[in-house]
C-alpha cells in the first residue's frame, strides 16, 4: 500500500459521488487517472484492506435492528462458543474482550423482533445467558480511519 | 415505506457498487432502468437518510489500527447527555452511545471506541480524555480486543445481501 491507496481510501471513507462517471469525478481529485483508481480499488478490495466498498444503510430507517450483546465464555469453551455465534447471519461483529464479559458481537437482522428471536436461540445453543445492550441514543458515529 | 423498485436497487447495490466507469449505468441495465433514473433514486434515498454514505468501509486491523478499545463509563443519569457530547468533540472518538446498564454485572451506561495503532497511544487518549471532560470521578473500565472472529456488513434482505457495517449498532 503506497501514498496513492491511502489517499483512495481516506477521500472515499468521506463519500463517493451519485454522477454519471462518479469514478472520473473523484480520479481528478486524487490527480490520477481513472483507470488507475479502478484497478488499485479493486486491488485493495481484493486483498482485503477493504472489507466492502458501496452504501452504508440507516438500519432502522430500513425497518432493521441492531444491538451490541455480550456473553461470558468460559476460557476452555470459548472457540466453540465463538464458533456456535458466529454461525449465525445476523450476527455483523464478534470480538474477544479482556473482561468477565469476555464476548462482544452486534447483531443486525431486518426486523426488530427478530433481535430477540436470535438472542433467545444464541442463549439456547450456547446455554450462556446474552447481556442485551441496545443504544439508547447515539450521541456519535464517525467511521473515518485515517489511512 | 420504501417502493418496490427502490428495494430492488438497494438490494442490487448492498454488497457493493460496480467498479466500472458508469458504475450507475450498469445497474440500471440490471434493472432495465435508465442511468439518469438510478442517479436520482439514490440521490434520494440518500437525502430520505435511508442511505447515510456511499464509500469503502476499511478493514481497521489491516491498516495498522491493531489496539480497538471499548471504553466504557459509568455515568450518571443526569450527566451521560452532557458528557457523551463531551466525548464526542475528540477526534480521536469513533463511536459513542447510551446502552442500558446490566446490574452488578455491568454497571456501564456511556459507551465509546478508540481505534489506535498502538494501546500505549490509546492509553494515552484515553487520560487526555478524562482530563479534558472532568471524568475522573466516574468508575469505567477500558476492554481491549485481542481478536475479531468477524466482522462484515450484515444483511439486509436474507436473500443475499449487507446493509450495514458499523463497529457498534
Amino acid at each position: 500500500m503506497d501514498d496513492i491507496d491511502r489517499n483512495i481510501i481516506n477521500t472515499l471513507q468521506a463519500g463517493f459521488p451519485i454522477c454519471p462517471s462518479p469514478y472520473q469525478q473523484v480520479a481528478e481529485t486524487l490527480n490520477i487517472s481513472e483507470q488507475e483508481l479502478l484497478v488499485r480499488l479493486q486491488t485493495l478490495l481484493e486483498t482485503g484492506v477493504l472489507s466492502r466498498f458501496g452504501p452504508l444503510f440507516h438500519a432502522e430507517h430500513m425497518g432493521g435492528a441492531l444491538t451490541l450483546a455480550a456473553v461470558q465464555a468460559p476460557e476452555q469453551d470459548f472457540d466453540k462458543m465463538a464458533a456456535i455465534i458466529n454461525a449465525f447471519p445476523e450476527v455483523a461483529h464478534n470480538y474477544a474482550r479482556k473482561h468477565k464479559l469476555n464476548m462482544w458481537f452486534v447483531l443486525a437482522t431486518e426486523t426488530p423482533a427478530q433481535i430477540e428471536q436470535t438472542l433467545h436461540k444464541i442463549e439456547q445453543q450456547t446455554g450462556l445467558h446474552v447481556y442485551n445492550m441496545p443504544k439508547i441514543h447515539e450521541y456519535f458515529v464517525g467511521l473515518k480511519l485515517e489511512a | 415505506m420504501i417502493d418496490p423498485i427502490d428495494l430492488q436497487l438497494i438490494i442490487a447495490i448492498q454488497s457493493g457498487l460496480p467498479i466500472v466507469a458508469r458504475p450507475y449505468a450498469l445497474i440500471a441495465e440490471q434493472l432495465a432502468l435508465t442511468e439518469n433514473e438510478v442517479i436520482a433514486r439514490l440521490k434520494q434515498l440518500k437525502q430520505q437518510g435511508f442511505i447515510k454514505r456511499l464509500g469503502v468501509i476499511v478493514k481497521h486491523r489491516r491498516l495498522g489500527y491493531q489496539a480497538n478499545a471499548m471504553v466504557v463509563f459509568d455515568m450518571p443519569d443526569a450527566l451521560v447527555d452532557v458528557k457523551g457530547r463531551q466525548i464526542s468533540q475528540h477526534d480521536f472518538i469513533n463511536l459513542c452511545y447510551l446502552r442500558p446498564r446490566q446490574g452488578e454485572q455491568w454497571p456501564y451506561n456511556l459507551f465509546c471506541m478508540i481505534h489506535g495503532k498502538s494501546r500505549a497511544r490509546v492509553m494515552q487518549q484515553l487520560t487526555q480524555l478524562i482530563h479534558s471532560c472532568a471524568l475522573q470521578d466516574y468508575p469505567y473500565d477500558i476492554l481491549f480486543s485481542p481478536r475479531c472472529f468477524k466482522q462484515r456488513g450484515a444483511l439486509y434482505k436474507s436473500t443475499q445481501p449487507s446493509f450495514i457495517n458499523k463497529a457498534h449498532g
